[in-house]
């Protein structure tokens, strides 16, 4: 079945990832700052470096396995950040109208209007580098996707049936909105929060390469992507395992995400 | 005097304010301008008029949704609006709706849609919402087994019986019925208005039966109120008004009802479409449809005014229709 394949696929590779963000320092069988030997800069693959060695001659092995834990970091928590904020402002927009909608409208396209790596850039200078402040920077500025989506989804909710009779029921206004708008608004939401997981992967790559992010000697599959760039046709590997643990990441968050979706939604469950 | 009615609405008016920018005055949508209305414990009201008529915004005031820009519903002998508590008004009044595919969460599985209200107006004992839920499922036809599945596991005929379930499990006085059947397919209407009925009977309910189909409402009103442009402009006992009827736009929504031994040939036909109530026309409003409009209806309103014991009609002609047959 589909449906299955995904989530087991998509949740494997997650649980991969998290797995070596959690135990990376223990499968790494060098330091990945420490050990530094430019007698060894630039070795291919081999039994010694599975995955070779960089310019200092530093296991990118080791590296990867540590870069995991700040990469999976500012991807998962700037994601939170986002999902909240965007949410948050969208469902209320939506299912509140006036002068509010006009509000958090005018916000979301200013914040589509700035470019969100210029943006985050701003936000950086002003908090400093630091895993925290790459947290921060880039969850402050890719939430509008989230908010247009949720603001959408709240708007055709609200005119629904079901949301009528809860009122007639006498709920108030923040119990419609837990109980009967987000739970219908949360598919497409965790499709872009798990999108957009990669996409704060490869910002903090960008961030750290122009110096705001994760200050050098410490291994982020970004940073090390950004290092390798010089090298890319004389010695591949020092992009391509990064690269790939991005890639596998990603992959992973999104067939995850997919996957979710489908077993979050009842109507897709088999009937009986 | 001791008010016997369980709801009593008194020259309610409801107006919206459209448009209107920075520098122009918004108009008023007049959606429900001066109604009288009553219903008695027990008894069913049909009411009864085409779309825009105001028909769902009356329904609105009466759950206390929208606030009366004039004049007050007295539900239970007590005011209904923002100043009443809400919960009090939810478990005195409850609505069932017209599409029963839009009107049940999808994500909540129907146990969740009948105890979440019991929770939320007190019921603590989790054995008793269970109980609750039973009894509520068993009393509309359905198994409580059934209680776990989600609402696309049902159809149509079920899932509107889920519906009157959600409305009755907090045993309300009143039922707003707002076009119960019409969604539904004809095999299954029978049905459910037979549900509603058996209800009616086993909890004395009450209940407002909104239709734009006059056969529906035959079926299931003692009473019978028909709106026109945010007024009523006929009410009176369902035989008065079936056999009886005064008011020219009764007898033209009476003429519509499809009949296999007149064959359709209506006789009297209402013509053109509903005005605009932004901008009602002088006079009766009903005056630019009328086959018997004179000028006299073309510059003054009527008033409802009793024609017969508990039969009143707006129209400035109703004697003359007295004793025709419709």
């Amino acid at each position: 079945m589909k449906l299955r394949a995904n989530l087991a696929i998509g949740g494997g590779l997650t649980l991969l990832s998290l797995f070596v963000g959690v135990f990376g320092p223990w499968l790494a069988h060098t330091h990945p700052i420490m050990d530094a030997n430019l007698m060894n800069a630039e070795l291919p693959p081999s039994g010694e470096f599975w995955f070779g060695t960089d310019q200092q001659g530093r296991d990118i092995f080791s590296r990867v396995m540590y870069g995991a834990q700040i990469s999976l970091t500012v991807g998962i928590g700037s994601q939170l950040i986002n999902t909240a904020i965007g949410t948050t402002l969208g469902v209320t927009a939506g299912y509140w109208g006036g002068w509010w909608d006009d509000f958090v409208n005018g916000l979301t396209n200013l914040m589509l209007a700035i470019p969100s790596l210029i943006f985050a850039l701003a936000i950086m200078a002003i908090l400093g580098p630091g895993l925290t402040s790459l947290m921060i920077a880039l969850g402050l500025t890719n939430w509008s996707y989230t908010c247009r989506i949720s603001r959408a989804q709240a708007l055709a909710i609200k005119s629904q049936g079901y949301v009528q009779a809860a009122r007639v029921l006498g709920y108030g206004d923040m119990r419609i909105m837990f109980t009967q708008i987000l739970p219908n608004t949360l598919g497409p939401i965790i499709v872009i929060a798990t999108l957009g997981m990669g996409g704060s992967i490869l910002a903090e790559a960008a961030l750290s390469f122009l110096g705001l992010g994760v200050r050098p000697p410490s291994p982020s599959w970004g940073s090390m992507l950004s290092d390798a760039r010089e090298t890319i046709t004389t010695a591949p590997w020092l992009s391509l395992f990064p690269g790939l643990a991005i890639f596998l990441t990603v992959l992973g968050l999104n067939l995850l995400g997919d996957g979710l979706r489908d077993v979050l939604d009842p109507q897709s469950r088999s009937r009986r | 005097m001791a008010d016997s009615n369980l709801l009593s609405i008194e020259d309610l008016a409801v107006h919206f304010p459209i448009g209107g920018g920075m520098f122009s005055k918004p108009q008023m949508l007049r959606a429900v301008d001066g109604v009288n209305l009553s219903i008695k414990p027990g008894e069913s009201l049909g009411l009864v008029g085409e779309s825009g008529c105001g028909k769902s915004t009356l329904a609105l005031s009466i759950l206390g949704l929208v606030d009366p820009t004039r004049g007050r519903v007295m539900l239970d002998g007590k005011a209904v609006g923002s100043e009443a508590d809400r919960l009090e008004v939810a478990r005195t009044v409850q609505m069932v709706f017209q599409d029963p595919y839009a009107s049940l969460n999808p994500r909540q599985t129907v146990r969740r849609t009948l105890a979440a209200p019991l929770r939320l107006h007190g019921v603590s004992n989790e054995g008793e919402v269970a109980d609750r839920v039973a009894e509520m499922l068993r009393q509309v036809g359905l198994r409580p087994d059934q209680a776990d599945l989600y609402p696309h596991e049902f159809s149509g005929g079920q899932r509107q019986r889920i519906g009157i379930a959600r409305a009755l499990i907090l045993k309300p006085k009143l039922v707003i019925c707002d076009e119960p059947v019409s969604a539904l397919d004809v095999s299954i209407r029978a049905q459910i208005i037979n549900l509603l009925l058996e209800l009616q009977a086993e909890m004395g309910l009450s209940y407002l039966m909104i239709s734009h189909d006059l056969g529906v409402v035959e079926h299931m009103s003692d009473r019978v109120a028909v709106m026109y442009l945010g007024r009523i402009v006929e009410t009176g006992g369902w035989r008065e008004i079936f056999e009886q009827p005064r008011h020219p736009y009764t007898r033209a929504l009476i003429a519509a009802i499809p009949d296999p031994l007149t064959r359709g040939l209506a006789r009297e036909k209402a013509r053109g479409e509903i005005p605009s109530p932004l901008n009602p026309p002088p006079g009766c409003t009903f005056n630019p449809r009328c086959p018997h409009a004179t000028d006299h209806c073309r510059s003054a309103p009527p008033v409802l005014s009793p024609v017969d014991e508990g039969h009143l009609v707006s129209c400035w002609r109703a004697e003359e229709f007295a004793k025709e047959p419709a």
